[in-house]
């Protein structure tokens, strides 16, 4: 994608800092107001400053980008009292020697080999422009959709092969089909961004870095099934994705994309950003939509399907973030286009996010099928601690931890069913061997004892008697120790098959594979020694 | 559960005036209440009882339920720390721990200064940096125990700055 500025304004430079959360938590804030502070003292710089999202490359933050006849140029990690020498360089020379240069952005091997499509414009546009969204192919998916009719959208979206991205993999088109089947009357869109697994952090970085593509794409799925209202269920650990969210939705229903007969259409779609309060288990869709209509996450028993009777009890499309947003692409550039990328059954690309222990983490949009070695390996680059990585956990909290020998598995709905695990929101977190793998696997226990809403039983009290027994097995031997171990077999067991949703029933994945493959951690005599 | 006073009790008033007329009132109500007083008030929950046509006690049901709405007036800082395994991974365990010495409190305390609230969430989505805390809307990546003790002191230190 080329960068309409440099056509616009040769002479004027264009500076960019990031404002995603993970920058500022490096620093960007600081060089951003050290970059005002220069340019407000040496008007001869002539260049503004743009917060823009982050390209994910998040060990360079804070990433500074000057745009140069060339393309832009990147600069990182920069500190403050970088700052002066970079714009001087970058803003009256060709010269690109200053050691924090990185060289053209787009050329560097880690964005190069990505293929972005939801991702696009996180990093390179200003998130709450509207004009620069439209500039950078925004809104080309809604003009479209707008001289289709919903069957065609719904139809669209089918061909497209796209599966929820937040973690079930359900086809997305089936699920709109089933709304659109119900007769006219209140439906709603609801957006999942209620992003709660551990090492992920791709809907954040979308709500941060181009809301108005899933504002675009939450339009988009209200035309395909008839519905004119719909909300953004956002996480309360995400203020700054708060703050952009709502500043979006006002620019776009300033600029008549939100709010009544959208574009001049006879379409209405109204959208609001609702807070949840720190419950993990309300990424669940159904105690998701409870908490929506002001009650106690309890998850609901299915059937009935949300698409029938979801929101205060109407036909509603519950769709991750990311799913959301991959429907403008699939709109402005076919079905075909989206379906082309990707293996088997997983359709598209996958914003893998790279965490826990890492020298290079960040997120990688790449098509289905690429392996996790590859991922850890070319893209991670190796443990932060540059110790040998001994496990990854793949898909959350409620994802297995895997061994060595499984990371040449592909990164696919299918492969990884096939090895009892899940790529779920495609978080991947890494860990040295310093681990210990029954304490992570209590932390599993651990983690559904806080976090269940306590519904049904086998996981409320399943989790509590989880930490018991593991407990009870790294301190004992022998038979007793067998025995303890069996118990938390059975235990799983009953946790995988007897529980109302995923929270109880898929807590047994990380506690399994960790015994499975690191059954050593739970020995008594090797939890002396760590 | 601390009640407010005649001020606060205002605040609240005004506060569900506005809001109760949102499909789905419940938790706007309740982080608009708690953004304003920092906590929720027992003597609120009558009032949001009455404007809502529920019990006082599902309001009591919801407030409980979720870890972020707190009935107790917290310190002046609320940290949170990370617990989630990509943290871990980071040594947000060892982390956790000299967190507590160092304010000699536990999760959910404050200190006797009413300084610092501590409390445990799970995943701030700032997981390529862990280990991660959040203060207020801060969020802070890659915390060591000295870049701990940094920002402790630079919550209670005031920088004049010259411009």
């Amino acid at each position: 994608m080329t960068d309409s500025s440099l056509t616009n304004a040769p002479d004027q430079r264009k500076i960019f800092l990031s404002l995603d959360t993970t920058a500022r938590s490096r620093g960007s804030d600081k060089v951003a107001a050290q970059v005002t502070r220069v340019l407000d003292t040496q008007p001869q710089l002539d260049a503004t400053l743009i917060r823009n999202g982050s390209r994910g490359m998040f060990w360079l933050e804070p990433l500074l980008e000057v745009t140069t006849p060339k393309g832009r140029v990147a600069y990182g990690p920069v500190r403050p009292e970088d700052v002066s020498d970079i714009l001087d360089q970058a803003c009256f020379s060709d010269v690109t020697d200053h050691p924090l240069c990185l060289g053209l952005t787009e050329q560097l091997p880690w964005l190069k080999a990505q293929q972005r499509l939801t991702f696009a414009r996180v990093g390179v546009i200003d998130p709450v422009d509207v004009a620069d969204y439209v500039n950078h192919g925004g809104f080309v998916g809604l003009s479209n959709a707008l001289k289709l009719s919903a069957q065609q959208l719904v139809d669209e979206v089918k061909e497209s092969g796209l599966r929820g991205r937040g973690g079930a993999a359900f086809p997305t088109g089936i699920k709109w089909q089933t709304v659109l089947d119900q007769p006219p009357q209140q439906k709603y869109i609801v957006c999942n961004a209620d992003e709660g697994d551990s090492g992920t952090f791709a809907d954040r970085m979308l709500m941060e870095g181009d809301p108005l593509t899933l504002i675009e794409g939450m339009i988009i799925a209200g035309l395909s099934v008839g519905a004119n209202q719909g909300y953004i269920y956002l996480r309360s650990e995400y203020p700054q994705a708060q703050r952009l969210l709502n500043l979006a939705i006002e620019r776009a229903a300033e600029a008549s994309y939100l709010g009544k007969n959208i574009c001049g259409s006879e379409h209405d779609f109204h959208l609001e950003v609702r807070l949840g309060a720190g419950a993990y288990i309300c990424g669940e869709e159904t105690s998701l939509l409870e908490s929506l209509e002001g009650k106690r996450g309890l998850v609901r028993a299915k059937p009935p399907l949300p698409a029938i009777v979801g929101l205060f009890g109407q036909p509603t499309v519950v769709n991750n973030v990311i799913s959301l947003a991959s429907v403008p692409y699939i709109l402005s550039e076919g079905a075909a286009s989206y379906r082309d990328f990707g293996m088997g059954r997983s359709r598209g690309t996958l914003p893998i996010q790279l965490a826990g222990n890492i020298k290079q983490g960040g997120l990688i949009e790449l098509a289905f099928g690429v392996s996790l070695n590859e991922v850890l390996q070319h893209y991670g680059q190796g443990t932060k601690t540059q110790r040998a990585m001994r496990s990854v956990q793949v898909g959350g909290p409620l994802g297995a931890y895997l061994p060595q020998e499984q990371w040449d598995t592909p990164l696919d709905y299918e492969a990884f069913a096939a090895m009892g695990a899940v790529l779920g929101h495609g978080g991947i977190v890494a860990f040295d061997d310093t681990v210990d793998m029954a304490a992570q696997a209590r932390f599993a226990m651990e983690f559904c004892e806080v976090e269940s809403c306590g519904k049904c039983t086998p996981c409320r009290i399943g989790a509590v008697r989880g930490v018991e027994v593991i407990d009870k097995i790294t301190q004992s031997s022998g038979e007793q120790h067998q025995d303890h171990l069996e118990l938390l077999h059975d235990l799983c067991d009953t946790m995988e098959v007897g529980s109302l949703c995923a929270m109880g029933g898929m807590t047994p994945f990380p506690v399994r594979s960790a015994l499975t493959y690191f059954p050593d951690d739970f020995s008594s005599s090797t939890q002396g020694a760590k | 559960m601390a009640a407010t006073n005649e001020q606060g009790l205002r605040q609240i008033a005004a506060i569900i005036e506005q809001h109760q007329k949102l499909p789905g009132a419940m938790l706007p109500i309740l982080h608009a209440i708690q953004d304003a007083l920092s906590f929720i008030p027992s003597n609120a929950l009558p009032l949001i009882a009455k404007a809502l046509n529920v019990s006082r006690a599902e309001v009591h049901g919801v407030i409980s339920f979720y870890h972020h709405f707190r009935t107790e007036k917290p310190g002046t800082h609320v940290i949170e720390v990370c617990r989630g395994e990509s943290c871990q991974a980071m040594g947000s365990r060892a982390l956790e721990a000299r967190v507590k010495d160092k304010l000699a409190i536990d999760y959910h305390q404050t200190t006797s200064d009413q300084q610092y609230t501590l409390e445990p969430v799970y995943c701030l989505g700032n997981c390529a940096c862990s280990p991660a805390i959040r203060i207020g809307d801060d969020i802070h990546g890659e915390v060591t125990e000295q870049k701990f003790a940094d920002i402790l002191d630079s919550l209670t230190t005031y920088s004049l700055e010259l411009k």
